[in-house]
């Protein structure tokens, strides 16, 4: 491979590279940048590009490996989701209301791939504010899918999942809110992991739904996001639902032999609204895992069906609370031209956001206002109290569960942005997962249409070691991987 | 159930987002669909169920109180759409 085509290999295949001296970090990371120069048009997956950081990070992580000084994430080249916030670079969420926002401080994830050395090429492009499916809803731009450029990559961590399926960086992070880096990462043919909530930091991640929210890693494979996951995950005093937990090493498991591990198939996850040519690929991928030693078996989850009203009420809810503190004030978009406080804070509201956002908020509001709230805000709580037992009983008998990551393909871009009810549909397999806080992973597991399928492995708290292990397997054996994008 | 336009001017007040006529007309067909689709929670029998505001088991997390340098005036007042020295300037709240 000619220093030209760097932009193809893995976190685990640059690691070797630049360790054994075969190129260097300003090498990779000028490969990706002429990716980006060269596909960028097209793909259109970052809000903003930092290359002279960008080389200026390559160069100090040349030196620290000139002087044996290197980590694990020395010299790697990242893209973070613009809602991850940066210090003295623009955060925007890819929104009006943020655009000209320049953080005064890192996000902790942030700060740690920083001080692993990490070289940060620029911030994902997504749905405003994390609210949407398909990254059509950035206030900027939508994200064009790389398998085919007219349709959707899916989202809200579209940048996130195009730019590491079209090769413009060698990872990426995320935030799944309710399914925001699985779904993307299904319909890009790349793999992402949404850790157990609390697992990594949400320090520095701009609030959409606080008991929901979690940053998690999008990669070319399963070892790569074993690998990113080690970087970020860790106790932080500054985010107080941080777990306190001994640090572990996620790519420990990554072996070939599925034997004793016991695996469940919810009949729920392959109901209406499911393309055939999904189910027909997540059920071949059940019989390799069958195959690699795994024991299949069905089971049932049937709150599954009211996990979608039940996440529409939270997240709007805590979605409302979160963003009351845009008031055109402090920092974020401003409107003068009224003639008192109370319209200019209207204005700013109404100009600076843009209409999934307002929806949500409404949404909330009313979920949350006087006479409603025992009906709704109450009652999808107390709903997501059983859809956490349904897990937990499940989890008795089975290691983990197999579904497909998302009911369809790819589809075009512009045709599900009329009705906000279709495109809430597109996370019905991962919105039961955020609701109880478990880990979950989207591995690719074969093509439909000729586009990408998805195939999500759903843990207990803190089984991604385990997550990682099966879906490592399965990608040994099945090699999705190997398959990219023409572009 | 399908709320009236009065309902979702109320909605935008207490929010405080502007809203054309038109977007209200808009956003009370979204939303009475989106409402709709919640009725399906009626079904379950949530009567002694105790409801969950965290998912991961986690009792209040103290820390020690140890004294940390804040932001400056000059950070926090850095994105400041509209300051005058070391304030936040806002149109007048009160009316005179």
């Amino acid at each position: 491979m000619g220093v030209a085509e760097l932009w193809q290999l893995t976190i685990h295949e640059a690691r070797a590279g630049l360790d054994g001296r075969d190129f260097s970090s300003v090498e990779l990371t000028r490969s990706c940048l002429d990716r980006i120069g060269q596909v960028e048009e097209r793909v259109k997956s970052f809000v903003t590009v930092t290359e002279e950081l960008a080389l200026k990070q390559a160069e100090s992580a040349d030196d620290a490996l000139a002087s044996g000084g290197s980590g694990p994430m020395t010299g790697i080249p990242v893209q973070l989701k613009d809602l991850i916030c940066t210090q003295d670079i623009p955060t925007t969420c890819a929104s009006r209301m943020l655009e000209n926002y320049l953080p005064v401080y890192n996000a902790t994830v942030t700060e740690k791939l920083f001080e692993q050395g990490a070289v940060l090429l620029g911030k994902g492009n997504m749905d405003e504010f994390a609210m949407g499916s398909s990254c059509e809803n950035s206030a900027f731009f939508p994200t064009h899918n790389p398998w085919d450029l007219r349709r959707a990559p899916g989202g809200s961590s579209g940048g996130a999942a195009a730019a590491v399926a079209a090769g413009e960086t060698v990872f990426a992070l995320g935030s799944d809110t309710g399914g925001s880096i699985r779904q993307p990462a299904s319909l890009c043919g790349v793999v992402g992991l949404k850790p157990t909530y609390g697992l990594v930091s949400r320090y520095g991640l701009i609030a959409f739904a606080s008991s929901l929210d979690q940053i998690g890693p999008v990669g070319k494979d399963v070892t790569d996001c074993a690998l990113a996951l080690n970087a970020i995950a860790g106790y932080d005093g500054r985010d107080s639902t941080s777990l306190l937990l001994e640090a572990s090493d996620f790519a420990a498991g990554l072996t070939e032999g599925l034997n004793g591990v016991r695996l469940g198939i919810p009949d729920e996850y392959f109901g209406a609204g499911m393309e055939e040519g999904v189910r027909a690929a997540a059920l071949k991928a059940v019989k390799t895992l069958e195959g690699l030693g795994a024991s299949v078996e069905p089971v049932s989850l049937p709150t599954t069906e009211h996990a979608l009203a039940c996440y529409y009420i939270i997240a709007p809810s805590e979605c409302s609370a979160n963003l009351a503190r845009y008031d055109g004030v402090k920092f974020g978009y401003s409107y003068q031209d009224t003639p008192d406080m109370w319209q200019a804070m209207e204005s700013a509201r109404q100009y600076g956001f843009g209409p999934e956002v307002k929806r949500r908020i409404m949404l909330g509001a009313y979920a949350l206002s006087s006479g409603y709230y025992e009906a709704y805000y109450r009652k999808a709580q107390q709903v997501r109290t059983l859809i956490r037992q349904d897990f937990a009983r499940v989890f008795e008998r089975v290691d983990a569960l197999v579904t497909p990551t998302s009911p369809v393909v790819a589809f075009p871009l512009g045709e599900k942005t009329a009705d906000p009810v279709q495109m809430y549909l597109i996370d019905v397999c991962t919105l039961p997962v955020n609701i109880a806080g478990l880990p979950a992973i989207s591995v690719p597991c074969g093509f439909s249409e000729g586009l990408p399928v998805g195939m999500q492995l759903i843990g207990p708290h803190l089984s991604e070691e385990r997550l990682l292990g099966i879906a490592y397997a399965y990608e040994q054996a099945a090699e999705w991987y190997k398959v990219r994008p023409g572009l | 159930m399908a709320l009236a336009r009065a309902e979702v001017e109320h909605i935008a007040a207490l929010v405080r987002i502007g809203l054309t006529k038109e977007e209200v007309e808009i956003f009370r067909e979204q939303l009475s669909n989106i409402l709709e689709q919640f009725e399906l929670l009626k079904q379950l029998d949530t009567g002694s169920v105790i409801p969950t505001g965290h998912a991961v088991e986690l009792d209040t997390v103290m820390r020690d109180d140890i004294p940390r340098e804040p932001l400056s005036s000059e950070e926090a007042l850095r994105n400041a759409p509209r300051r005058e020295g070391d304030f936040f300037r806002v149109k007048a709240v009160l009316e005179e």
